[in-house]
């Protein structure tokens, strides 16, 4: 049982978190032909924009109204009604998601009302999908933002079943959190479609962010969950929900549909596969593939080769909920001891996590932490990466942004096979810092008892040093 | 001076070409005139102070505001510092919904305690963004106060992005330096040969491709603003002898006020090219002469000069065999300086896409203009036609800015950043061998021919490619076909990206007795936004309103 503190501090010193509208935009960008609307100023747009470029390595469809000084202090209706036909005449997206960001939500612009009058000033946009979304930066994080833009397209888009007793029950709907990468959509959809289901992902970012090149070009997203494929999933036989924050999201669904749904607050870990496999075989009425049951065997494996390497390790580690819930524990059975832990908004199961405290703050307070603490490996996003230099640790790069290495999309860590590909990476590179740090000398152990107390005589400096070369080489 | 007044000095800028030629009407429409709803893509003036400033090494940068603008930026430039890395550590006051409600001020006020007691750096820059301006927080005063309490100078620039655009930013960023700390230190020592130079960024680290002349003959960086740039050294820019404005005008409110204050001489110039970089050496040179430097200098330079061209034509004549005949399409990017087209053609690549010929000053402001425009509508070029260019081999590699990239690789065409996120650096002499070494590279990189093979299951006619290419031609028989399709299809070519104008709306104007590009935007808007397509409606005058085509070069692709 963790207890979940806030950091106390004016400045706020390198962040962990990203904020809400650019979380909503990247959960319609799992849409097919979609176009992302923030309604603020241009360098709110600008700097998601960036980001994702950078993240994904691909064109990122995100547009902006454009909001200026003038038009924020009178309001954002024309911005807004330009931006949806600017948009519609240049890009024709089959829809368009529009957050809100911190300019428009001080100003207290109504969206809702604006579209309404756009539908009464063109007719023609009567039944155009234009889903809002309110996210003010100055509350909430990036998975808030992804959270309450699927909650907002369940229930502006699923439609009510006709005949609740004509349930598809192959159909299964997957609404996956933000912290699933296009990989680990695609990894989700090969499992259960392995059972003979038939997935729909909301969103569905495995379709439109993973790189592919498309037969034809557009400016809005390419690939990604249709419209008229969300409409349907009413029918579903059975929502599943990837992640806490995805709660919400289920719940409307189940309210308006009655569609029933099972949530997973992990997926990764052999226990959290495990549940996934057996979720799976008694819905589909079909026993576990072979392949699934030759991939638990090689995760039991993994873990018994990696936990030579990855047990004891103090682990500091920045995520949001739900990635630091699912890693964390992941991490946590392979003998880690989470030292310190920081993430970025509430939720209901940081105090799930096996640790004492989970700190809602920033990456100076875990590096701080990290460093009083003597952890001995990090993990969170790119922005680790001048903390990871200053500790001298090794650094495992998770989570959104991760704009200094390629192949971000196509990290896989849910089911058997990612969470043994997980343990392979963590391992190896442990494996590899200790090779390039640590070198045994015929002195490493003339003083070795620094950190068992000092009293016994030696240097403490060169003790603590010899103290460090043993943990690493006991791990051997 | 309050923010409103401020715009306004800064549009008024005299230094600056493109602000003097606008009425006294569009001066004060400003900058936001040029941001479209659903059709803009560029960076807010916040974003552009961040750029100006942020290579400044030791200062602690602290955003005032939500936590989007640098939550989502953080740790995003290229710049390089020789020594300190605080530059790169974030500060934000990350505001909640509490301090909209009830003001920030007292907490942007602890937060540059926090700073101070844990980093201690030589000075804070504060940025405000939309939020805080729009509740009222008061940043400076907040900076004076926490100034003088802590003896530290604390900066305020004001900057909201609402405001208006990057480059307004930019200048922004500019006065707050003016304001607050150009002239506030006296160097330990002054020399005359110490310069300044404004609007480099040192990305990539690329101007210590230069440095290292400038230490060859003597002369002293006093104060570069901003890449790799210290608090100290700019505060004491004032005694510079003479300053050098680096390729763009984004900082020129700094150079002409400096020039006014302090009666410091400066000169635009560009780093980038073989002929430009001598040529700005040279300039830097005289200025200094002038203001009391040994003339002496002049040889020395010179030779310099000569000695750094010939090893740097020797090296790109070593490169031609390689690169000979290859044809570049070169979009505008950061490196947009007439010299890379001449140190180009010099490699023997044939430059396709931007009309290119030997010519005048004049001709160089000009071509500046055309790839600005071609920037645009290679934006909204479709990655087919990109294709096609590439199978009809008009173009073996593309040079460009990040933001075609994706354009360029899903079409499987080969393609070199020219612009801010680039990793390498192109300055100077050496640079511009290192630009033609990699293009060589990755034109000869083997990896193209690769991708390009169809699937095994790819069934004749039916890849993309082949799909895309048949889509053209169909289109284009469709149009041979039917002179009235044509004509529309001739007319609707855009000629305005800005404000969506098209060839017929301009023609049309023309013909209602429009003389003028000003006449043709009256009537059109055409040019209403970054202006560069003035030059086009000016072409279409020329040619009497009727033309087969607004342009020969990028739509070539369309032919």
């Amino acid at each position: 049982m963790a207890k979940v503190t806030h950091a106390k501090k004016s400045a706020s010193v390198n962040p962990l978190k990203m904020s809400q509208p650019i979380g909503a935009a990247l959960a319609f960008m799992g849409l097919r032909g979609c176009m992302p609307l923030l309604h603020g100023s241009q360098g709110c747009t600008s700097f998601g924009l960036v980001l994702f470029v950078r993240h994904f390595k691909e064109a990122i469809p995100m547009q902006t109204t454009a909001m200026s000084e003038v038009a924020t202090v009178l309001g954002g209706f024309e911005n807004v009604e330009q931006a949806v036909l600017n948009i519609i005449q240049r890009t024709k997206p089959e829809i368009i998601g529009i957050a809100t960001t911190g300019v428009t939500e001080t100003k207290g612009d109504d969206v809702e009302g604006f579209i309404r009058q756009i539908r009464l000033n063109h007719p023609e946009l009567k039944d155009f999908p234009l889903v809002h979304v309110s996210t003010p930066d100055f509350s909430g994080a990036f998975q808030d933002g992804w959270e309450k833009a699927v909650k907002r397209l369940v229930e502006e888009l699923v439609r009510k079943p006709e005949n609740v007793s004509r349930r598809d029950m192959q159909a299964v709907n997957v609404l996956p959190g933000s912290h699933l990468t296009p990989g680990d959509i695609e990894e989700l959809r090969t499992i259960i479609e392995d059972f003979g289901l038939e997935p729909t992902f909301l969103p569905d970012i495995g379709a439109s962010l993973d790189g592919h090149i498309p037969d034809d070009f557009t400016p809005t997203t390419i690939g990604g969950v249709g419209v008229e494929e969300v409409f349907a999933m009413g029918n579903a036989g059975w929502t599943l929900a990837v992640g806490a924050q995805m709660r919400a999201a289920a719940e409307a669904m189940q309210a308006k549909t009655g569609v029933p749904f099972r949530l997973f607050e992990k997926l990764c870990g052999l226990e959290a596969s495990d549940d996934f496999i057996a979720f799976l075989t008694e819905i589909s009425g079909r026993p576990a593939p072979t392949k699934y049951r030759r991939q638990r065997g090689q995760l039991v494996d993994a873990m018994l080769d990696g936990h030579f390497h990855i047990g004891g390790r103090k682990l500091a580690i920045g995520a949001e909920p739900d990635m630091l819930y699912d890693i964390g524990s992941f991490l946590h059975d392979m003998g880690v001891t989470i030292e310190a832990a920081v993430t970025t908004t509430h939720s209901p199961v940081l105090q799930k996590l096996e640790t004492e405290e989970v700190l809602i703050g920033d990456l100076e307070d875990l590096e701080t932490l990290a460093k009083e603490r003597g952890c001995d490996l990090l993990l969170t996003h790119s922005h680790g990466r001048q903390a990871a230099e200053r500790l001298k640790i090794p650094f495992h790069r998770m989570g959104i942004p991760m704009f200094d290495r390629i192949g971000a999309g196509h990290k896989v860590s849910v089911g058997y096979r990612g969470t043994r590909d997980l343990i392979f990476e963590v391992a190896n590179l442990l494996i590899d810092h200790r090779e390039t740090h640590t070198h045994v000398t015929p002195d490493t152990w003339r003083t070795p008892w620094g950190e068992f107390g000092g009293d016994l005589g030696g240097e403490v400096g060169g003790a603590e040093e010899n103290g460090a070369a043993i943990a690493t080489s006991r791990s051997h | 001076m309050s923010l409103s007044s401020k715009i306004q000095d800064v549009f008024n800028e005299p230094g600056c070409g493109k602000n003097a030629n606008k009425s006294a009407k569009e001066k004060k429409k400003g900058c936001t005139k040029a941001l479209q709803p659903g059709g803009a893509a560029g960076g807010c003036a916040f974003d552009g102070a961040k750029i100006a400033l942020q290579p400044f090494a030791d200062v602690a940068h602290l955003v005032h505001g939500p936590i989007a603008c640098e939550g989502n930026s953080w740790d995003n430039r290229g710049s390089a510092s020789s020594g300190p890395t605080l530059w790169r550590t974030s500060f934000t006051t990350d505001m909640n919904e509490q301090d909209v409600v009830f003001g920030g001020e007292k907490k942007l006020f602890k937060a540059c305690k926090e700073i101070i007691e844990k980093y201690d750096p030589p000075a804070i820059f504060v940025y405000q963004t939309c939020v805080p301006a729009m509740i009222g927080d008061d940043i400076n005063a907040v900076c004076k106060a926490a100034s003088a309490k802590f003896n530290k100078p604390v900066i305020p620039v004001n900057v909201p992005g609402f405001v208006g655009p990057k480059n307004l930013g930019n200048k922004l960023a500019g006065e707050a330096l003016l304001d607050y700390v150009i002239g506030t230190v006296e160097p330990d020592y002054t020399t005359p040969y110490d310069i300044n130079i404004i609007g480099e960024f040192n990305l990539a680290g690329e101007f210590w491709q230069v440095k290292p002349l400038l230490d060859e003959l003597g002369i002293r960086i006093l104060s570069c603003i901003s890449g790799d740039g210290r608090y100290n050294e700019v505060a004491s820019a004032h005694r510079a002898r003479a300053s050098m404005m680096v390729c763009s005008k984004a900082m020129i409110n700094v150079a002409r006020k400096m020039e006014e204050r302090f009666g410091i001489p400066f000169f635009e110039g560009s780093f980038y090219g073989i002929e430009d970089t001598s040529d700005s050496l040279k300039e830097l040179a005289r200025l200094l002469i002038e203001r009391g430097a040994d003339p002496e200098l002049m040889d020395r330079v010179n030779a310099l000069c000569a000695r750094e061209e010939q090893r740097a034509y020797a090296a790109i004549a070593k490169l031609k065999p390689r690169v000979q005949g290859k044809k570049v399409l070169l979009i505008t990017g950061g490196v947009k300086s007439w010299s890379v087209v001449a140190a180009l053609q010099e490699a023997g690549f044939e430059l396709v896409g931007t009309s290119v010929k030997k010519s005048t000053r004049e001709d160089k402001e000009r071509i500046k203009e055309i790839m600005g425009q071609d920037a645009h509508m290679i934006e909204d070029m479709k990655p087919r036609d990109m294709y096609k260019m590439l199978r009809d081999a008009k173009a073996d590699i593309m040079l460009s800015g990040g933001r075609s990239q994706f354009v360029a690789l899903k079409a499987t065409m080969p393609w070199l950043d020219i612009n801010q996120e680039r990793h390498h650096g192109y300055m100077g002499y050496f640079g511009m061998v290192n630009l033609v070494k990699e293009i060589d590279r990755t034109i000869s990189n083997p990896v193209w021919q690769k991708v390009r093979k169809p699937a095994p299951w790819a069934i004749a006619g039916e890849s993309w490619q082949e799909k895309a290419l048949a889509q053209i031609a169909q289109e284009q028989a469709e149009l041979a076909a039917d002179p009235v399709k044509a004509e529309e299809a001739r007319r609707a070519k855009p000629v305005c990206m800005c404000k969506g104008v098209s060839l017929g709306a301009i023609e049309d104007a023309i013909r209602d007795g429009a003389t003028s590009p000003d006449a043709v935007k009256e009537k059109t808007n055409a040019s209403g936004g970054c202006g560069a397509c003035a030059i086009r409606i000016q072409e279409i005058l020329d040619q009497g309103g009727i033309v087969g085509q607004p342009t020969q070069q990028i739509n070539v692709a369309a032919e």
